[in-house]
């Protein structure tokens, strides 16, 4: 039994030590600002066809969408960006968003990396730096 | 069983409208894990802190599963369903069929099957196990299984050795996705007098009380919809000794598994699992063998 344990710290030890790296490194992964601007460009279209949720954006403005989410995926996976749109919680706060609706963008998101050719691994990189925002943008 | 066929087409039909008159389906692919040989949420042998289906906040779902376990000399079939609600709480109810094999045969029993039925409720007090990536803080949950055993031509022997036909499995469960390592990691606590789960009984001679049990859950994630892990259970050995000596000794388990979910609707997962040696005092070989289950979420 202990031994056992003992393998599944290891294991953890080491998959924390794997995510170290040069600090743009998912950036760069990402195919950089290109990349990531060409993954929005596809990715944004999905949630205007989404029917679970694009409601949601019916007042967005899809072009502005795609530039603020790509500074946005830049400055997050550690490329020489800076977001400039609005707070998070500000943005939100009067759309009623729920679990479900923002999984429903999650996984649109994933059907967009899956488009581009993004490794899944990645995908999870880019997703564990995005999923916290759930906390300010959920709302009900 | 060979239903005529006008029930068959509506059992047939209610089967594929469950997905679309159910739309419980806000949470990620595989978040609820699969179903486990108790009933609860999981992985196969142990409880998780996840909620059973794909219901999220304001949505109710359920699944149900089939699984079989078959080692060299036992096989155990379990069925059951879960209803969840909000993905705060879970309820549960399940059915175990073991057939003791030749272990039955040499007790004079040939043919015994134990049968045991397992209602189980889990609630989710803390944490959210797949969303907050920045966070070390697991989901938590609380659960119990409240589990009735009918031991057929057993019980009288199970009771002279102290063992009771019913008992109640209480555990906390703390589940973490390391997001970035696409890596799930669970550790369950569990407070019961089990014996092999259940299936000989609730406590003995050599101890009444409720030992507290350790199992554990690594997961790897390969795709959305495609994961590998290995899960170890510890157990009680409350029959260990008894009047029969070391004859009833009981081991812990362990198994490696791969789960596919090719949607929201179905998962299934098989597994080799290590069961130890099972009433080594009739049947001494270690029980190893397959683990293959299929549920159906809505």
């Amino acid at each position: 039994m202990k031994h056992h344990l003992s393998i599944a710290a290891l294991a953890l030890v080491c998959l924390q030590a794997g995510a170290e790296g040069p600090k743009d490194e998912l950036y760069q992964a990402l195919g950089g600002k290109a990349g990531i601007t060409r993954l929005n460009a596809d990715f944004v279209p999905r949630l205007f066809n989404d029917a679970r949720i694009k409601h949601i954006f019916k007042d967005a403005n899809p072009n502005n969408l795609v530039e603020q989410l790509s500074e946005q995926i830049c400055a997050a996976s550690g490329g020489p960006c800076r977001y400039e749109g609005g707070a998070m919680k500000a943005v939100h706060a009067d759309l009623g968003i729920t679990h479900a609706h923002f999984n429903a963008l999650v996984e649109d998101l994933q059907a967009a990396m899956d488009a581009a050719g993004i490794p899944f691994a990645t995908q999870n990189r880019l997703l564990a730096l995005l999923a916290p925002m759930h906390r300010d943008i959920v709302t009900r | 069983m060979c239903l005529p066929s006008r029930p068959r087409r509506a059992i047939a039909s209610l089967l594929l409208a469950l997905p679309l008159l159910c739309a419980a389906q806000g949470k990620l692919l595989l978040t609820g894990g699969v179903s486990t040989i108790e009933g609860a949420a999981g992985g196969g042998l142990t409880p998780w802190a996840v909620t059973g289906s794909y219901a999220s906040a304001g949505e109710v779902g359920g699944s149900a599963y089939l699984t079989r376990v078959s080692s060299q000399d036992y096989s155990l079939n379990s069925f059951g369903v879960l209803v969840s609600l909000h993905d705060r709480a879970e309820f549960s109810l399940a059915r175990q069929d073991f057939s003791t094999g030749p272990a039955g045969t040499a007790l004079g029993l040939p043919g015994l099957h134990l049968k045991q039925t397992m209602a189980g409720a889990k609630l989710r007090v803390a944490g959210e196990a797949v969303l907050d990536s920045d966070r070390l803080m697991p989901q938590l949950a609380l659960g119990l299984q409240a589990k009735r055993l009918d031991a057929g031509g057993l019980e009288a022997t199970l009771k002279s050795l102290g063992a009771k036909t019913h008992g109640l499995d209480l555990y906390v469960s703390a589940t973490k996705l390391l997001l970035a390592q696409s890596t799930l990691v669970n550790l369950t606590l569990r407070a019961s007098k089990a014996n092999q789960t259940g299936l000989l009984g609730f406590g003995g001679t050599a101890s009444a009380s409720l030992s507290l049990c350790p199992e554990v859950s690594v997961a790897y994630l390969i795709s959305r919809h495609l994961a590998l892990g290995a899960e170890y259970r510890v157990k009680p050995d409350k029959l260990n000794p008894s009047a029969l000596g070391a004859a009833l000794k009981e081991d812990d388990w362990w198994d490696l598994f791969v789960a596919w979910a090719p949607n929201k609707q179905v998962s299934i997962t098989a597994a080799y699992v290590d069961l130890g040696s099972i009433v080594p005092g009739i049947v001494p070989r270690r029980q190893t063998g397959a683990y293959l289950s299929a549920q159906l979420a809505f």
